[in-house]
């Protein structure tokens, strides 16, 4: 009976052999794609389980763990939580991340590539791991003003400092407080996220970047007015401004806003015709200038190009093939071109910056837990949308439309304000949004700021861009110039 | 003539007792590092546990000392490293799992189930002199391995858990008859083929060039075989059936050294677990949960779906190579983490080195009783050191393949290892069977004519026991 109990060993050997062949194929070949199964339970254990770094604005964290004593082992706080929501978003067991939560995942967890060194580090001197910490270029009090500047009014500000791209403030109104999200129970938190996505007013939409994008109104005219003067006109050249334009090939017309005159009927110089928002001169001048020298100007301003930074901004655009009455209509800033504030407010930074659009950045430096500069970002130009004698022309034009133009509300004494207003329709019978972009002070720039409030926020029917955004606008301007 | 110097068989007590502090250190200390890692303390009971667990492990070398002085000296220190780490698992599973409401106390349990396994495994080796005793009980066990197979069919006396028929209730203890019934039925194939190996190998027709056995040589087997197949319909316990199947298959193989009966016998299996797996739904749900573990409709089902084991294999899979340590893994994420999981448990926070070292030790332990097997000198000795040792290594095979998707999961406990005390006192009493017959296995013939009250009843010559060391040699190769 020897000859079958040895082939019976050898049979078990093989059973024992195929068990380990199989426990090694789980544990070791296909356990990172285990690891990975958005399924697997452990995965958001160990995700949450784990030191997260700080998000820092201005040397204070807003967002920071704390060990707990339950499954997830720590507890993500935001401290000022509405006024930073928008920018650090939310990191919840349920609903994901949000914001640079999201964006900034891997350096604030500590898995990034760039903190392997870090990693080595602590498995050596046998360290808690800990994730970076993520310094934004949000200043407190910037945001603070505009944020209170704002009030409760539906809308958004982004304040950008021209010369380096640095976003100094970002504030999308109404806001949420991402602790409710940041709780452990499910339930509750279930709740109080069905309560945020239920709010007609969206408090969870980061409208300064990534909202349902705007119609530029006539902010936009600042992209008409780019492309007259690349194209060889200047300030002074006489643009047709009748008191209605009838758009070609149909039987709609364009007047101008309240019915008004600009220039008596006759003709307006181009920098006239921005300082006083003349709709029926910027309309010609977009037919004579045509669609494809607009959008061609308009994306050269960045629209229509994906951005991060690194939260995902949603592209601006000009539509792709108007016929001649939507390319009227689309040259003051209406029918289909849309616009972040973002976006707008870029594109005032590219003229107070000489022409040269720096790219935007939210994320100033990472450090290491052992406050190591790990990353740091260098401002870059991201574009040249013009060319220093257009946005110097531009500039003064827009210092006009501050000083004795539609703009007026902006006025800082002793400091020289170039912006534009905007007054977008929607549909006839919901309020407009009131725009305002504007850069300070305009002889050497230290900030440009793009404002939107919603369907003309506290006043209505009677808002426009110069009476409702833009003491939104000076309010940010004073507060980065009180710095 | 040549002379041939005797060769002088160490009883290897001394070897046994240095694996046993290994095998303690072993479990101790893992039970000792639960505690820190968890609570950051050790273990309030770890003196009075680690004392007990050296009072059991010693108690029973004693015991061999003095009842089976030549018995194998590597079999006992497996079974205590094996049901220590068990144990430090368990402790383990019940810290992630109590809340100060409502303790879970498993490991005590299990505890006292290891004291009297043990000492059961004692009693065995004291009570039973010589294991060809068993041999006149052979038809007697085949009765009791039947009324252990049926038992939880009776009204009111079994209970239906988790949908499987396999549980008995006698004063407020649960039991599983089935884990004695292997044994049972070890002793009755290994009584019965001894007898009947000769008329069953050779008398009866030959079909196709297949030369098959006379009908009533093989009545009693096949009372049996329909015995298992009942636990399958009745008691919807796949993991049992498949058991004794291959207890069944594998002992009639060593008897009969035919192998066309077990490509027979296997075909048999699969095209009644095929049938199976038309015709009842739980059996085809565990072959969906195999097939397409990871689906989503799948792993939802309920019950029935495959959620238990694709947790199960994401806590392997977090365990990686090195484990998370004890303590430091979630292994009560997976349901019956404790017992029918626990070697996922195991996986996670020992990690696959751990896994494989735990594997290598069952290894051990089933080839030292297939050593056992081919060394001892009688035919029923030889079929139920081998067919225990099998039943073990197989059952290791169905669980473990189990969790990690090798076969489809059925439901059997890790022997050792799992909370269960019906398992735990089987699997020891299987060892006492193995160190009963590896005595009579390893100990020299005796030169001197004498009494001896532990040697076996006839004197073996010299070839026979040059062959066994051959046997020994050729199972270390």
């Amino acid at each position: 009976m020897n000859t079958p109990l040895r082939r019976i060993a050898v049979v078990v050997v093989v059973m024992f052999l195929a068990l380990m062949g199989a426990a090694t194929w789980v544990q070791y070949v296909q356990a990172a794609q285990l690891n990975a199964d958005p399924r697997n339970v452990r995965t958001l254990y160990r995700e949450y389980d784990n030191f997260r770094g700080p998000i820092v604005v201005g040397g204070e964290p807003v967002a920071s763990s704390t060990p707990v004593d339950d499954p997830f082992g720590f507890q993500r706080a935001y401290t000022n939580g509405p006024l930073y929501a928008h920018a650090t978003g939310y990191y919840s067991i349920v609903y994901g991340r949000t914001g640079l939560e999201r964006a900034s995942n891997d350096l604030l967890t500590g898995t990034a590539d760039s903190l392997f060194l870090s990693r080595i580090q602590d498995l050596v001197t046998g360290r808690q791991p800990q994730g970076s910490s993520v310094e934004l270029t949000l200043d407190p009090a910037v945001q603070a003003a505009a944020a209170e500047a704002l009030g409760d009014q539906r809308g958004a500000v982004v304040a950008l400092d021209p010369t380096t791209g640095a976003v100094l403030a970002m504030v999308s109104s109404p806001s949420f407080d991402p602790n409710v999200l940041a709780g452990h129970d499910t339930s509750t938190v279930n709740d109080l996220y069905r309560t945020l996505t239920d709010d007609p007013g969206e408090p969870l939409v980061n409208r300064a970047i990534a909202g349902d994008t705007y119609p530029p109104g006539s902010t936009f005219k600042l992209v008409d007015a780019a492309a007259a003067l690349e194209s060889g006109l200047t300030p002074e050249s006489p643009l047709a401004a009748p008191d209605v334009l009838p758009l070609p090939a149909s039987s709609a017309t364009i007047g101008n806003f309240g019915g008004a005159s600009c220039g008596g009927g006759g003709t307006v110089s181009l920098a006239e015709a921005l300082r006083i928002s003349c709709n029926t001169a910027f309309a010609q001048l977009g037919l004579d200038l045509g669609d494809d020298a607009l959008r061609e100007q308009a994306e050269r301003f960045g629209f229509g190009a994906p951005l991060s930074i690194p939260l995902r901004v949603t592209p601006s655009r000009f539509p792709e093939d108007p016929d001649q009455p939507q390319t009227a209509l689309a040259a003051i800033g209406q029918q289909d071109v849309r616009a972040t504030p973002l976006q707008m407010a870029m594109v005032s930074a590219a003229i107070a910056n000489g022409g040269e659009q720096m790219a935007p950045f939210l994320v100033r430096t990472v450090r290491s837990p052992d406050l190591e500069v790990v990353e740091e970002t260098s401002p870059s130009v991201l574009r040249t949308p013009v060319s220093p004698a257009t946005a110097a022309a531009l500039r003064d034009m827009m210092v006009g439309v501050v000083e004795t133009g539609t703009g007026t509300a902006a006025r800082i004494p002793g400091v020289l304000v170039a912006g534009k207003t905007g007054t977008a329709q929607t549909t006839d019978d919901v309020a407009p949004h009131a725009w305002f972009t504007a850069f300070a002070p305009a002889d050497a720039p230290r900030v440009a700021v793009a404002v939107i409030v919603e369907n003309g926020g506290n006043v209505g029917n009677e808002a426009t861009g110069g009476r409702v955004a833009a003491p939104v606008a000076r309010a940010v301007i004073e507060a980065v110039l009180a710095r | 003539m040549v002379t041939v110097a005797p060769h002088q068989v160490r009883p290897g007590r001394g070897v046994e007792l240095g694996l046993l502090v290994v095998a303690l250190a072993l479990g101790v200390g893992a039970y000792a590092l639960v505690g820190l890692n968890v609570t950051g303390v050790l273990p309030a009971n770890i003196a009075r546990y680690g004392a007990g667990m050296a009072v059991l492990a010693v108690v029973m070398h004693l015991v061999l000392r003095v009842r089976a002085p030549y018995a194998d000296p590597v079999i006992l220190p497996a079974a205590v490293a094996l049901n220590g780490i068990g144990l430090a698992m368990i402790y383990r599973i019940d810290l992630a799992e109590s809340t100060a409401a409502d303790p879970s106390t498993f490991a005590n349990r299990q505890l006292a189930w290891t004291g009297i396994g043990v000492l059961l495994a004692c009693v065995v080796l004291v009570v039973l002199r010589d294991h060809r005793t068993l041999r006149r009980y052979t038809y007697t066990a085949m009765v009791a391995g039947l009324a252990l197979i049926l038992l939880p069919l009776v009204p009111g006396l079994g209970t239906t858990i988790n949908g499987a028929r396999i549980w008995v209730h006698l004063g407020g203890m649960s039991l599983q008859p089935a884990e004695f019934a292997k044994i049972a039925l070890a002793v009755f194939f290994a009584g019965y083929l001894v007898t009947h190996r000769d008329t069953l190998a050779l008398a009866g027709p030959t079909v196709l060039g297949l030369h098959l056995p006379r009908l009533r040589d093989l009545g009693p087997i096949l009372v049996v075989w329909a015995g298992s197949l009942a636990v399958l319909v009745f008691e919807r316990d796949l993991g049992t059936s498949l058991l004794f199947f291959g207890l069944f298959v594998a002992m009639l193989y060593l008897a009969t050294e035919r192998t066309g009966w077990i490509l027979i016998g296997l075909g048999l299996f699969l095209g009644g677990a095929l049938v199976a797996a038309r015709t009842f739904s739980h059996v085809a749900a565990r072959f969906e949960g195999w097939l397409h573990a990871f689906d989503d409709d799948v792993i939802n089902q309920s019950p029935g779906g495959s959620f238990q084991l694709v947790s199960a294999l994401y806590g392997m899979a977090s365990g990686g190579l090195f484990g998370t340590g004890w303590g430091q893994g979630r292994p009560d994420l997976v349901p019956y983490a404790e017992s029918d999981f626990i070697i996922a448990s195991l996986g996670e926070e020992l990690g696959l080195t751990g896994l494989l070292a735990l594997l290598l030790v069952y290894l051990v332990l089933a080839e030292r009783g297939m050593r056992t097997a081919i060394g001892v000198r009688d035919g029923f000795g030889k079929l139920l050191a081998g067919g225990v040792s099998f039943v073990v290594a197989f059952q290791c095979f169905v669980v473990v393949g189990g969790v990690t998707r090798v076969i489809p999961l059925t439901g059997l406990t890790m022997p050792f290892l799992a909370y269960g005390g019906s398992s735990l006192l089987a699997n020891w009493v299987i060892v006492a069977l193995l160190l009963r017959i590896s005595d009579s296995a390893r100990r020299p013939a005796p030169e001197v004519q004498g009494y001896d009250p532990g040697a076996p009843a006839s004197t073996a010559a010299d070839g026979q026991a040059t062959e066994v060391l051959t046997g020994l040699r050729e199972a270390r190769g």
